[in-house]
């Protein structure tokens, strides 16, 4: 099961790279999306998956489930989904006042001389 | 049970909600932001002063033990650094008074900044490497809405690629946890030092500890992973800058001297001979930088970059004296570029223009604020008895000490070339002919120069100060270099 999530992990990561490498900003949020699924995923997989009874006190089992990685991800996945709502904003905001969502186009004088 | 070292985070915490709720009155909003950076800065002094009488302190928050809930440990470093940074933040602050203007201010500027503030102060004071994480993606979501606050094209555009790289680098930082955590099953950065001193630094633990040092390296701008930070600290206006200058890739610079020194330990030719060498080539860059550009700005945030590679250069070197070094300098640093950003933030004012070649002869009509700029640039530069001093001569001679003559010979140079990029504003833009500028009567020159001219006096209190300070610098280090401090105070055992 983990050899499987980890070619999963590969693959998101992977899709992820060529759509932030690409010039639509659109795009780029998307990648940036796709990335924080694949390291949530990466995190689930690395705390070791389903190994035992759910961690509650009353289950008298061998072994549980280490429920930390579950915590984690919650977090991660709260932040990710606030981070990429400001960058929605953002870049719709970028859109209005600089006209144009090409990454190409973007590039200013102004700073860069 | 400790709840002083809450406090330099509740306060800015609370004081932020409360903010939120007199958005549209500017008056209220800026006693309101006043009293509670002096609260948090009088909460810093009392913890910073606790720290040092009675040793590192600790709190498990919710009452679980460490190392299972999340422990705040406040030792001697992030105490000082709580300390300066909130310091810095009251004088941005009353510089923010004069300079941000009401669109701004109106527009959520003094919570957000209170955001900044308790992400900072988050980051220098957890235990836990997963709350550090947290604590970074609050600053960091604070620093984008500072960044694109005012909506120019060059602050968007900006914005989009800070936003990009910081959000690839919190994905990466997220994996080097997940890593991590893998291997030692633990987050408690003490019980994580404890673990890996157990199994020992094996390939993987190398490897968590380079990508460790890709997404702090991101941060805290070295070499490879520098290339946003001329660009995007470009775009804001002064106090944001001096803000970003002086605490962001700060926190950078403290997340990997802090897991530099307790936890990837075991392999030290490796992973800080790779330090070492980092660090050496962004001085170099940096200093290229500060040299090449004859933008006022651009010379002053490359000159971030010298001093992130001068004080990790430290860290790699990795005795008592080159971390104490470190941490003086760090401390300097923090100082010294807020004042500097916000001087150059009076002279882009009154001029107009950030370009050199368009000014000159300030000096004749704002002497103080030439003068003081002067100093400030004489203690970057690290003369004698000003505050660079001290760090860089004990940076460079444990460098030498340790056989690396290259690196502190650099270091060395790097001292002529920043004095020489800093000389070079001072020349072209205060002394010559004086020129006519369009808003010349307008700029509340007087007023906004309070801030710096606080920061600059520090700066020379530290340096003359040197005598005294050295035994609290010398305690941090004593922790850094000494992990067993740190993990027997957080664990008690």
């Amino acid at each position: 099961m983990e050899i499987l999530m980890a070619f999963l992990i590969g693959i998101i990561f992977m899709s992820a790279t060529y759509l932030m490498l690409s010039k639509s900003l659109l795009r780029i949020i998307v990648g940036t999306g796709l990335l924080s699924h694949g390291v949530h995923l990466l995190l689930l997989t690395m705390g070791g998956l389903k190994k035992g009874a759910a961690p509650l006190l009353g289950q008298h089992a061998d072994s549980y489930t280490d429920p930390l990685p579950q915590a984690l991800i919650l977090t991660a996945i709260v932040i990710s989904f606030g981070i990429t709502a400001l960058f929605l904003v953002v870049a719709y905001r970028t859109y209005q006042e600089l006209g144009t969502d090409n990454m190409e186009l973007m590039r200013g004088k102004e700073g860069n001389e | 049970m400790n709840s002083l070292i809450t406090l330099p985070l509740l306060i800015p915490f609370f004081t932020a909600i409360i903010l939120i709720f007199f958005a549209k009155n500017v008056p209220v909003q800026r006693w309101i932001s006043v009293i509670g950076s002096v609260a948090t800065i009088i909460a810093a002094i009392f913890l910073a002063v606790t720290v040092y009488t009675e040793g590192i302190q600790t709190m498990n928050l919710s009452n679980w033990e460490a190392p299972f809930g999340i422990t705040l440990v406040s030792d001697m470093l992030s105490s000082l650094l709580v300390l300066t940074t909130s310091l810095i933040a009251f004088v941005c602050l009353i510089y923010s008074f004069k300079s941000i203007g009401k669109e701004r201010e109106e527009h959520y500027y003094y919570p957000v900044f209170f955001f900044l503030i308790l992400g900072v102060n988050g980051a220098f004071t957890t235990g836990d490497i997963f709350n550090m994480f947290v604590f970074f993606e609050v600053m960091l979501m604070a620093s984008y809405v500072l960044l694109v606050l005012g909506g120019t094209k060059i602050q968007l555009r900006e914005t989009i690629k800070y936003l990009l790289v910081n959000i690839i680098s919190s994905a990466l930082f997220v994996a080097a946890i997940a890593y991590l955590y893998s291997v030692v099953g633990t987050l408690n950065m003490a019980h994580i030092s404890v673990r890996l001193s157990e199994i020992g630094q094996s390939g993987i633990i190398t490897v968590i500890a380079v990508l460790f040092l890709v997404v702090f390296g991101i941060k805290g701008a070295i070499f490879p992973l520098y290339f946003w930070l001329p660009g995007a600290y470009y775009a804001p206006p002064a106090p944001v800058m001096a803000l970003f200058g002086a605490l962001l890739t700060k926190v950078g610079i403290y997340s990997i001297t802090r897991t530099y020194t307790l936890f990837f330990t075991h392999d030290i030719g490796y992973t800080h001979g790779l330090l070492e060498i980092l660090a050496i080539i962004t001085i170099v860059i940096g200093v290229i930088g500060a040299i090449a550009y004859s933008d006022v700005k651009k010379i002053i945030i490359y000159n971030i970059i010298v001093a992130v590679g001068v004080i990790l250069f430290g860290v790699s070197t990795f005795t008592t004296e080159a971390l104490t070094g470190s941490v003086f300098y760090l401390i300097h640093d923090m100082i010294i570029k807020a004042a500097l950003f916000l001087l150059i933030g009076i002279v882009i004012k009154i001029t107009g223009t950030s370009n050199l070649k368009e000014m000159g002869g300030l000096i004749h009509r704002y002497p103080g604020l030439a003068w003081t700029f002067f100093i400030a640039a004489l203690a970057l530069s690290g003369i004698p008895p000003l505050s660079g001093f001290a760090g860089k001569i004990l940076i460079v001679r444990s460098g030498l000490e340790a056989g690396n003559y290259w690196g502190a010979g650099i270091v060395l140079l790097s001292s002529l070339f920043v004095l020489f990029s800093v000389m070079k504003i001072f020349m072209n833009g205060f002394w010559g002919e004086a020129r006519e500028y369009k808003q010349q009567e307008k700029v509340p020159v007087r007023s906004m120069l309070v801030a710096p001219v606080i920061l600059t006096i520090g700066a020379v209190l530290y340096g003359l100060g040197t005598e005294a300070i050295y035994p609290i610098i010398s305690t941090a280090a004593e922790t850094l270099s000494n992990p067993e401090i740190y993990i027997n105070a957080v664990l008690k055992e």
